[in-house]
């Protein structure tokens, strides 16, 4: 279970690591704690998994990828850890997690694919389906268009003028 | 910015993990890289900026600190604008896009528990007057390890 402290630092550190040269300093004060104590933390957590990366987190759009489909499937229950995990390793997938069947939705399978434009992102998908073996399974592509909101997980309320970026 | 530099690519594409936890990380980059602190400071605010990056950060796994729930909704288009708007205003509302489909709006809601999750969905249920098909995430198969960019034209 994740320590209060933890939470207070994860939550700070999520709004951004300051750009001066004593960042860890910076996030320190924000959340009372010594700098030596907020490396300490964060390397902790890196170690137990809680922190599945800590680095820099682009804009695909900006950078080009301006294609991203969400992909879905209905598999059986029973294959989707097998299937969750092969598509997982594919470079150009950058989300893959397992959601409950809706009655107007009976698809259980996600997975996100970025790329610089649909006709790249429609010959991957293509790669991925026979390398999976998911040509069986009902599917559904979902381009995005408009963003309206992207910024990092907050977990509490956070005060108002540090919503959204 | 006009063009991304040379320094701008490797910091974009070296340090999506393992992004140094030391008193001056900045510091330890520059090093590996063969230029000053001075350069690295300028050219990620310069990425900040220009909007190339969110952030330099943590990716948390879903479900371990908080709850989650991506959230799809069928909207008419000339409304849309004004519903995502509405939306994006929560504060534990953290992504939110249009995709080409009967479900054209889609959001992921983040919350400390599985009450305040709900009760954020159904006030945003309440103001739109539009139903939320809830997908609540059961399992994640992805190990992040950042995404490799081909920023040869960028």
């Amino acid at each position: 279970m994740l320590e209060e402290k933890d939470r207070q630092l994860l939550e700070q550190i999520q709004q951004g690591l300051p750009i001066c040269p004593r960042p860890y300093l910076e996030i320190g004060r924000l959340c009372n704690m010594p700098e030596a104590e907020v490396l300490e933390r964060l390397s902790k957590l890196k170690q137990q998994g809680l922190i599945k990366r800590m680095g820099v987190i682009v804009k695909h759009r900006q950078l080009g990828y301006r294609a991203n489909a969400m992909v879905v499937w209905n598999v059986p229950d029973s294959l989707i850890k097998q299937l969750g995990g092969h598509i997982s390793q594919f470079s150009f997938v950058t989300l893959c997690y397992q959601r409950p069947r809706q009655p107007e939705w009976p698809y259980n399978l996600y997975c996100m694919i970025h790329g610089k434009d649909q006709t790249t992102v429609l010959t991957q998908l293509a790669q991925l389906v026979e390398a999976c073996g998911l040509d069986s399974f009902d599917q559904q592509i979902l381009f995005s268009n408009r963003c309206f909101k992207q910024r990092g997980a907050i977990y509490q309320k956070p005060k108002p003028t540090l919503a959204d970026g | 910015m006009k063009q991304l530099t040379t320094l701008h690519k490797q910091l974009l594409n070296d340090y999506q993990r393992d992004f140094p936890l030391s008193t001056r990380p900045y510091q330890d980059i520059a090093e590996t890289l063969g230029v000053t602190e001075d350069q690295v400071l300028s050219a990620f605010t310069e990425l900040n900026a220009s909007g190339f990056i969110s952030r330099i950060g943590p990716v948390i796994p879903p479900n371990h600190i908080g709850v989650s729930a991506l959230v799809a909704m069928s909207v008419p288009e000339p409304k849309l604008q004004q519903v995502a708007d509405i939306i994006s205003a929560h504060p534990e509302v953290n992504h939110n896009y249009e995709r080409e489909h009967r479900f054209n709006l889609w959001f992921v809601v983040i919350a400390s528990d599985a009450e305040h999750l709900s009760s954020v969905i159904d006030e945003i249920e309440q103001q739109t007057a539009y139903p939320a098909m809830r997908l609540p995430m059961l399992d994640d198969f992805f190990i992040d390890l950042g995404f490799k960019l081909d920023l040869n034209n960028a």
